[in-house]
């Protein structure tokens, strides 16, 4: 057909080429082609942030990005957010702050505040509500997922300044206040 | 702001001796955590079985239209089209269960179309892109009709009729006339007449609400394998796949022994889920293309226009008290939207509205209405929270009126164990004066409010009177010591967790060691689904009962073992031991095997007593005068729970359902042209609350055990979306000295009455 | 959504000779955040999609202060907020493009493709009319300007003729004294669209006690954003405060004509546009004396 095309990217660090119609989103190529489906469709829109990946650096909705825009670009989905030594630090928060319910929200909650830590590494709770404002989370009242980002970044503060982590910083309570008056 | 209360603040307000627990009220990490924060967990749109088409279905633009003719001819010959299904392909049903025949006609529409976004016809294509091109060219001839669109036309002589053929089954109605009304609920006790005679104050409001929705971020999804045999495979994510079996086996006449339904994860439900949609057309479409694997995933149109969301519905409430504060009468009048088809929720509305007070004299009517909108559906805690809106803005009016403390008149007013419920029956113990007293005492409340345009509002719900239906489980204890535990309940929020947790202690082994999942249809017996608030009580109390009875039998092998009686066998802390023996759990499941004596348990359990839950909430709000948009300054939710399994997510039930009650007081509605169109059917104008628009969320919890239940707990899900609602109209009253009566109480209508009573300029309005 | 071709251009005229080709169902795509959620409902029946992200000249983010902001139609939001340069010479600017859509959202729309979108609401098209932009538009008939103010013609609609493309957005260099403010008021905090909006510029005498020069733009009280003169006009040579401001607000209501809609009514964005002048006026006030207002 001649609306299909091959697009070469980079997807988690992986070469991968694919096939692809024009009117198919980056969204429906992970899910469908590369079987990549920790990246959710809740709403093919832009306005709900189930899709958020990261697009050469940059925070975006898979479901409005073509898929063959991506030619030669990379790719980072929630299925490459795990580090080698184990599970990202946001992940581990979301987990001890039971961040989650339903848990559909949550790769792309989870892709969009690594995104903020790496372009704010100790964002304020303010900072960390607007940031997140593009993730709607139907489940949690977003009070324990703004805590795991919060806690994430100060885990992450912690071992680059290669402090030994001390339990008491696990359950963050009250650092926000302390940080929000700075 | 202040923190999520931590365990060690909640069992001070505890009424009897708290029990020393392993395992409950810890917080130990969900079982399919590392699942959900990498991507791996399968949700129903992530099957993926080889050889797959996708579904798609077309949707009437209209809503009320007759069906003169389809014509699928163009669709069908477009290539990469494989099957296409209208209502004609559905099997003419047999014995007929009535709730499944407008399930059926709400699945395909048969003759008429009977709201925008009706399905009518779906297709199977080898992509997505093809099926839905493939549905512009069906072609379909409607004879447009009237829409009706407002609960309260019914009552008008020359409404149209919706269903042609419902009948009402009450006295007041003709049962042999076709009628818009599905149902009429009546609780009726002493005399209101002379109640609100001897009332010193009376306050009588109206109030009007729009249809809302769950708004789960997953829509809803299902793959369909009809296999050439005749036995049929249903991938989906519902609340209830034994339901899902049941409603299939009906509609498309197969024996429920030839379904196998697999419940993948599932993206919430808030009672939005477990009703068919897609499972059916799947697998019809499954069966006509040659028996190949169809998934259908709804657009979030489709999920707006197409599913239940809940009742729009005009409430009248009027309560009378005596100069003491004591409440003489009360009555209210619901109409709740149906929907298209019969079936709404307007009994909890009216089982919910008065259910913490004690009122001798009492009439409440409760009507389920038909109108062109899609057939609504339970939304946490039975769409009762309009209905507790309209009470609780009353009794906060009626407070102000007798000059108390609205938490006082609550105090003075509330219900304890004993005292009649709405629907007759006695209370069991329950803790909503234990809840109000806290409240009370909260530094939320005690602190002053300062700032212009500032207000405090309360609002108090008691819920969860039936009594929690059944369910099932299954354990085996392996080789090296583990549990397995296959459940009947769908896990939405991590109960999985919070059952494993119960066999954990019961049993008397670490939580981690229990491998809980979710179990298909064929692999474990029946449960009632993920709704009513029932899953870590219910489904909870099976997984003890399993621990138990896995106890007592590990307990009988080790005395087996050693040639002693089970009453010399001692279990603690990991090991079986009697005299100088000693033995892991570990070490016992291994000499199982070599014995070939397997430790396996089922258990059923079914309707103990749920036991109602309390709740009060607190919220300052501040309103911007200029624009009348409503800031949530602070948060406090406080609950009774009886017992608290895993209190992390307690507190997110409450977290999560006062941002849906904040939502539902603010920014949500559906909003329809006159012509019964939806005009909003995305994210983006169907306003759910983003994180940038809430503060923090304290929760208190109250532990009153649950007489019933073994561990004492209580449902815990559906009642905090009840007080949002009402504590937040409390709230902007008390900023600005103005009661909407009409939800949601979004910027333009807070600025609308602004701007009429700056032109009146009269103070204050009256109360009726 | 029907089949199209997708066309990655890496040259202006290469983006120019496909749109005259394919006249009337080509598209221009740059961050996509309206376009592909429109032709998804179907809005627009398109054969050829022409992707300009790959030119340079459109991806030009160059602030002089002689000269200016030269802003590449398809820069994201997203880069345009985190240049500290442009956020210190353009506050208005980055008040606009900080409330479209949420962070994705800013991750891919751009500055340009507000304006080509040409909604009644565009926060960024308010912006530019408010700060004097200009459109640099390439054809096959050359290169023109036309300023931001009568870019928009019409909901959806711009003067952009066939086989034309927005280039880049020409902002003049912030003047001494001046200040610019861009509110708007949702029922939501983020991710939503302006139920009224207005961007306010403003410049003060050198003693800061003068209005020498004001620009005023309205958004959803009109077909397309509006540049508000006779609001503006009241204000010059007055001092800067509440007395002049109000008397703004209300000639911004009276030089607004908005309608009824599913996200507002006539009445509520007259109103609100009086309240959001009046306000973003006294910030603005507050930013060319050199004072700090708060961002989000």
């Amino acid at each position: 057909m001649v609306y299909e095309m091959t697009v070469c990217s980079t997807v988690n660090g992986d070469q991968v080429e694919l096939h692809c119609d024009a009117r198919q989103s980056l969204l429906e190529v992970l899910r469908e082609t590369l079987g990549l489906t920790g990246t959710k469709e809740g709403c093919n829109s832009g306005n709900c942030g189930a899709c958020s990946v990261i697009l050469d650096g940059v925070l975006v909705n898979a479901c409005l990005v073509l898929a063959v825009e991506v030619e030669g670009r990379i790719v980072s989905t929630i299925e490459g957010i795990e580090q080698s030594q184990g599970l990202h630090p946001l992940q581990r928060a979301f987990l001890e702050h039971a961040a989650l319910q339903c848990g559909f929200c949550t790769p792309g909650v989870i892709v969009a505040a690594k995104a903020l830590l790496d372009h704010n590494p100790m964002p304020t709770e303010r900072e960390v509500r607007y940031w997140l404002a593009g993730n709607l989370c139907r489940c949690t009242g977003y009070d324990k997922i703004v805590r795991a980002v919060l806690a994430a970044a100060d885990l992450m503060d912690l071992s680059r300044a290669q402090v030994p982590m001390a339990a008491e910083w696990l359950p963050s309570q009250g650092r926000t206040d302390e940080r929000d008056r700075n | 702001m202040n923190g999520t209360e931590t365990e060690s603040g909640a069992p001070k307000q505890q009424q009897t001796p708290r029990q020393a627990y392993r395992i409950i009220g810890k917080r130990p990490i969900r079982h399919d955590g590392y699942d959900k924060v990498t991507g791996r967990a399968q949700f129903g749109a992530d099957v993926r079985p080889p050889e797959t088409l996708y579904g798609a279905i077309l949707r009437s633009p209209h809503a009320h239209a007759r069906i003169i003719a389809i014509d699928t001819k163009a669709a069908r010959a477009l290539p990469g089209v494989k099957a296409l299904v209208t209502a004609r392909d559905l099997p003419r049903a047999s014995g007929e269960n009535p709730d499944l025949r407008h399930t059926r006609n709400n699945i395909l529409a048969k003759a008429k179309v009977l709201y925008h976004g009706h399905a009518l016809a779906a297709v199977a294509a080898t992509s997505l892109h093809i099926a839905q091109e493939a549905l512009t060219m069906i072609e379909v001839d409607y004879e447009l009709l009237s829409p009706l669109l407002d609960v309260r036309e019914f009552l008008k002589d020359d409404a149209r009729q919706l269903g042609d053929d419902l009948r009402t089954d009450e006295t007041s109605y003709n049962k042999q006339a076709a009628t818009n009304i599905t149902g009429h609920v009546q609780h009726k006790r002493g005399d209101p007449v002379q109640g609100f005679a001897e009332a010193a104050v009376i306050v009588e409001r109206e109030f009007t609400t729009p249809n809302v929705h769950q708004g789960y971020l997953e829509p809803q999804s299902a793959t369909a394998h009809y296999h050439p045999d005749g036995q049929l495979t249903i991938w989906c994510s519902n609340q209830s796949h034994f339901d899902v079996r049941s409603q299939v086996s009906e509609i498309l006449q197969i024996p429920i022994s030839d379904i196998r339904v697999v419940p993948m994860e599932i993206g919430g439900g808030f009672g939005g889920k477990y009703l068919v949609y897609l499972e059916p057309v799947a697998a019809l479409l499954s069966k006509k293309s040659g028996c190949r694997p169809v998934k259908m995933i709804m657009s979030r149109a489709d999920v707006f226009m197409g599913t239940g969301p809940a009742a729009g519905a005009y409430i009248r409430v009027k309560m009378g008290a005596d100069a003491r504060g004591l409440v003489t009468a009360a009555e209210a009048y619901l109409l709740y939207e149906a929907g298209a088809f019969p079936g709404s929720s307007v009994a909890s509305g009216a089982g919910t509205l008065f259910a913490p007070y004690r009122i001798e004299n009492l009439q409440i009517d409760g009507y389920g209405v038909l109108v062109n909108k899609p057939n609504t559906f339970d939304y946490r805690g039975s769409t009762a929270a309009i209905a507790v809106a309209a009470a609780e803005q009353v009794v906060d009016e009626l407070s102000e009126k007798l000059q108390m403390d609205p938490l006082a008149f609550r105090a003075l007013n509330g219900v304890k164990e004993g005292d009649c419920q709405p629907a007759g029956s006695a209370y069991p113990r329950i803790g909503y004066l234990e809840t109000v007293e806290a409240a009370r005492n909260h530094p939320h409340y005690t602190a002053p409010l300062e700032g212009p345009n500032r207000g405090r509002g309360v609002a108090s719900a008691v819920f969860g009177s039936w009594d929690g239906g059944t369910s099932s489980a299954m354990a085996r204890v392996n080789t090296d010591g583990t549990v397995d535990l296959a459940m009947g309940s769908i896990d939405l929020s991590g109960t999985r967790t919070s059952v494993a947790m119960q066999l954990a202690e019961a049993l008397g082994i670490p939580v981690a060691n229990v491998k809980p999942f979710v179990a298909d249809t064929d692999s474990v017996d029946y449960t009632d689904g993920s709704y009513g608030s029932r899953t870590t009580v219910m489904t909870g109390w099976t997984a003890y009962e399993l621990g138990r009875d896995l106890r007592n039998r590990l307990i009988q092998h080790a005395a087996k073992l050693w040639r002693v009686s089970s009453a010399e066998i001692a279990f603690a802390d990991g090991y079986f031991s009697t005299g100088e023996l000693r033995m892991t759990l570990k070490e016992l499941a291994a000499h199982l095997e070599e014995t070939g004596e397997l430790v396996v348990s089922t258990a059923t359990v079914s309707s103990k007593g749920l036991a109602p839950g309390s709740a009060v909430h607190i919220v300052d709000v501040e309103v911007d005068p200029e624009t009348g948009k409503v800031d949530i300054l602070r948060y406090t939710a406080l609950q009774d729970v009886g017992k608290a399994i895993h209190p992390s997510y307690v507190e997110g039930q409450m977290q999560g359902a006062v941002a849906q009650g904040v939502g539902w007081a603010l920014t949500e509605e559906y909003i329809y042209d006159d012509g019964g169109h939806l005009l909003n059917a995305n994210f983006l104008d169907y306003r759910i609350p983003t994180c940038a628009d809430l503060p923090m969320i304290e929760t208190v919890i109250l532990e009153v055990p649950n007489p019933a239940h073994p561990f004492g707990a209580r449902g815990a899900g559906e009642i905090p979306i009840l007080p949002p609602i009402a504590a937040i109209a409390n709230a902007i009253y008390q900023a600005i000295g103005l009661r909407l009566g009409e939800l949601p109480m979004s910027p333009r209508r807070v600025l609308d009455l602004l701007i009429e009573q700056d032109q009146e300029d009269d103070g204050y309005p009256e109360s009726r | 959504m029907q089949a199209f071709d997708y066309f990655p251009v890496y040259s202006v005229d290469e983006a120019i000779t496909l749109l005259s080709q394919n006249a009337g169902q080509a598209r221009v795509l740059a961050g996509g955040t309206d376009l592909l959620v429109q032709m998804r409902q179907g809005r627009h029946k398109v054969k050829a999609i022409v992707d300009i992200k790959r030119i340079p000249d459109v991806n030009v983010l160059d602030y002089d202060p002689a000269e200016g902001l030269r802003l590449g139609a398809a820069v994201p939001c997203i880069r345009v907020r985190n240049d500290p340069v442009v956020a210190a010479a353009y506050p208005g600017l980055i008040d606009a493009v900080s409330l479209i859509g949420g962070i994705q959202i800013q991750g891919r729309a751009s500055v340009g493709g507000n304006l080509c979108n040409a909604a009644p609401s565009g926060d960024a098209i308010c912006a530019a009319i408010a700060l004097n932009a200009t459109c640099v538009i390439a054809g096959p008939k050359g290169e023109r300007t036309v300023s931001a103010a009568t870019f928009c013609t019409a909901p959806g609609q711009t003067v952009l003729e066939h086989g034309e493309i927005l280039v880049h957005i020409q902002f003049p260099p912030p003047k001494p004294n001046s200040g610019g403010r861009h509110l708007r008021f949702t029922p939501r905090k983020e991710m939503d669209i302006a139920v009224a909006g207005a961007t306010a510029w403003i410049e003060l005498n050198s003693d800061l006690e003068m209005i020498n020069d004001a620009r005023i733009a309205l958004a959803t009280v009109a077909p397309v954003p509006l540049l508000a003169k006779s609001t503006a006009a009241s204000l010059i040579g007055r001092a800067p405060g509440e007395i002049a401001f109000a008397e703004a607000a209300s000639l911004a209501q009276e030089e607004s004509n908005p309608r009824d809609s599913m996200r507002g009514t006539a009445v509520q964005r007259q109103h609100l546009i009086g309240v959001l002048v009046k306000r973003a006026l006294h910030e603005a006030t507050c930013r060319a004396k050199g004072g700090q207002i708060g961002g989000i």
